[in-house]
């Protein structure tokens, strides 16, 4: 399979991709890792006029933790950087399983956090553990940066907030009180399989009371969501199975999924009620997993 | 990266990628992907193309190290870069103990995924010398088999592993 041609740079600053990017219009496209880009060009679904690589932008691969901040990861970091990076694996585990058990060791090694979140695919694995722990997206132009919350940036199947000449340059996971996070995915396979729902979770437990709790919820509606109902049932109590059975209830009555190849919308709804209780289980009694 | 502009206003690039160790440097379009590259213009054609999607492994190389499927990297990404393909694994006309490996655990039928499992393997033996069964698995996820059901290849992953 061929690509059609296309125009390409290779900018060596965050500037000059920002100023190409500005200059080169809608026919322009920021290539990342090109796992998902290539492909789509090579099926014609998308036909850019150019591409502006980010591969020499270094500084966008870094997974530092600044203080005052919280752990800041570029755009460019890989899927492998990630499950591979010592300070995740102390901090956040929950987050390098993720990128962990996504896709193939190829993909891994080549496909980065800021093509999945830019994508907005409904099934994508990064966003719901990165919402569930309250993750801040900085989005840069020639007009300068601002920041957003994750858990705000989707608004359909494969659209965001993010303007046309604008770059993702970091994830940033604030400072948090949270005790533990999980994300578990329900694939077809247990490799390179998209998720047919994949619940993440995050909570702040004094003892058996919880005091904060956030659950994201994957390919069960156009846009990773929230199951906030099923949090503020938390909040304040002490935790049950009968609790978090009530919980994994009310997010499955929540969600909004779709029938497709992967599974019917009744089966979807069923797995968020199983995973959400099995990932909450999970996050308060072993931590960040 | 220098640019040439031909007579019809075509671009082109100046890349020069190390194979195998050794260097070539070629004007290509910016629409090449490197499995192409490989096979057509160095002519390397042990890298294999199967689905041309990423899914498979077939067209498995190493990017520094690091395996990497082809089909969906474009050549002027590889530039500068190191890239061993299966032609490169074999040092001294002797092939590395994976391969022999392969051949004495019945790891190859029809042999098409074989070159994408070799480097996948190769890559992971190099970085972890004594894997689990676990870790053989997840190393070769990527790379479809059609014909062995897996079993003899992880069985020659796991031995080379324990020759060395
Ligand atoms: C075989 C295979 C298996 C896969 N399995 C999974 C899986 O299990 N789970 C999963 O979630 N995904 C999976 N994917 C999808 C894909 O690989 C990932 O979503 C990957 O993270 C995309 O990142 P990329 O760097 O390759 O993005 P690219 O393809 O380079 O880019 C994707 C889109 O994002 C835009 N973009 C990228 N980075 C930026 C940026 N910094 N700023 C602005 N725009 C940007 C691009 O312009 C493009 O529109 C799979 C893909 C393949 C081929
Ligand atoms: S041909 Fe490249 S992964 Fe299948
Ligand atoms: S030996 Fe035939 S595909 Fe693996």
């Amino acid at each position: 399979m061929n690509l059609p041609d296309f125009d390409y740079y290779i900018p060596a600053s965050l500037q000059d991709a920002c100023a190409l990017l500005a200059e080169k219009g809608p026919g322009a496209k920021v290539l990342a890792g090109g796992t998902d880009l290539l492909n789509k060009m090579k099926h014609e679904l998308m036909a850019p006029e150019v591409l502006i690589s980010l591969k020499k932008l270094d500084q966008l691969t870094s997974i530092d933790y600044v203080s005052g901040k919280g752990v800041v990861i570029g755009s460019m970091a890989t899927h492998n950087a990630i499950s591979n990076s010592s300070l995740l694996q102390e901090k956040y585990l929950s987050v390098c399983e993720a990128a962990q058990h996504m896709a193939n060791n190829q993909v891994r090694n080549v496909g980065t956090i800021g093509g999945n979140i830019v994508n907005a695919v409904p099934s994508a694995d990064l966003p719901p553990i990165f919402i569930a722990l309250g993750a801040l997206l900085t989005l840069v132009s020639t007009n300068g940066e601002r920041v957003m919350p994750l858990e705000e940036f989707f608004t359909g199947p494969g659209k965001t907030h993010l303007a046309p000449d604008e770059l993702l340059t970091g994830i940033v996971i604030p400072d948090n009180s949270f005790t533990g996070s999980t994300y578990i995915k329900f694939g077809l396979r247990r490799s390179g399989a998209l998720a047919v729902v994949g619940v993440a979770v995050a909570v702040e437990m004094d003892r058996n009371i919880c005091k904060d709790a956030r659950i994201a919820l994957g390919a069960v509606a156009p846009v990773p969501m929230r199951a906030k109902k099923a949090e503020a049932m938390m909040i304040g109590n002490a935790i049950t199975d009968e609790l978090l059975e009530q919980v994994g209830v009310c997010a499955s009555t929540e969600c909004n999924p779709i029938s497709d190849i992967r599974g019917s919308e009744e089966y979807r709804r069923d797995m968020v009620r199983v995973f959400t209780k099995r990932a909450l289980r999970k996050a308060i009694n072993n931590g960040h997993v | 990266m220098q640019v040439v502009v031909d007579n019809n206003g075509i671009k082109r690039y100046l890349v020069t990628l190390n194979i195998n160790g050794d260097s070539y440097t070629r004007v290509i379009k910016a629409n090449t992907l490197l499995v192409k590259f490989l096979r057509e213009e160095i002519d390397l054609t042990g890298t294999k193309k199967g689905c041309e999607l990423g899914d498979c492994g077939s067209c498995t190389v190493l990017m520094d190290g690091k395996p990497v499927n082809s089909c969906i990297v474009l050549a002027v990404e590889a530039d500068g870069h190191e890239i061993t393909t299966i032609e490169g694994v074999a040092q001294n006309n002797k092939l590395d103990r994976i391969q022999e490996s392969f051949i004495e655990n019945a790891a190859i039928q029809c042999g098409y995924c074989t070159p994408g499992m070799v480097l996948s393997a190769k890559a992971l033996l190099t970085q972890n010398p004594h894997p689990t069964e676990q870790e053989v698995r997840t190393a070769i996820a990527g790379n479809l088999c059609r014909c062995t059901g897996y079993v003899n290849i992880v069985k020659a992953v796991l031995v080379a592993a324990d020759e060395q």
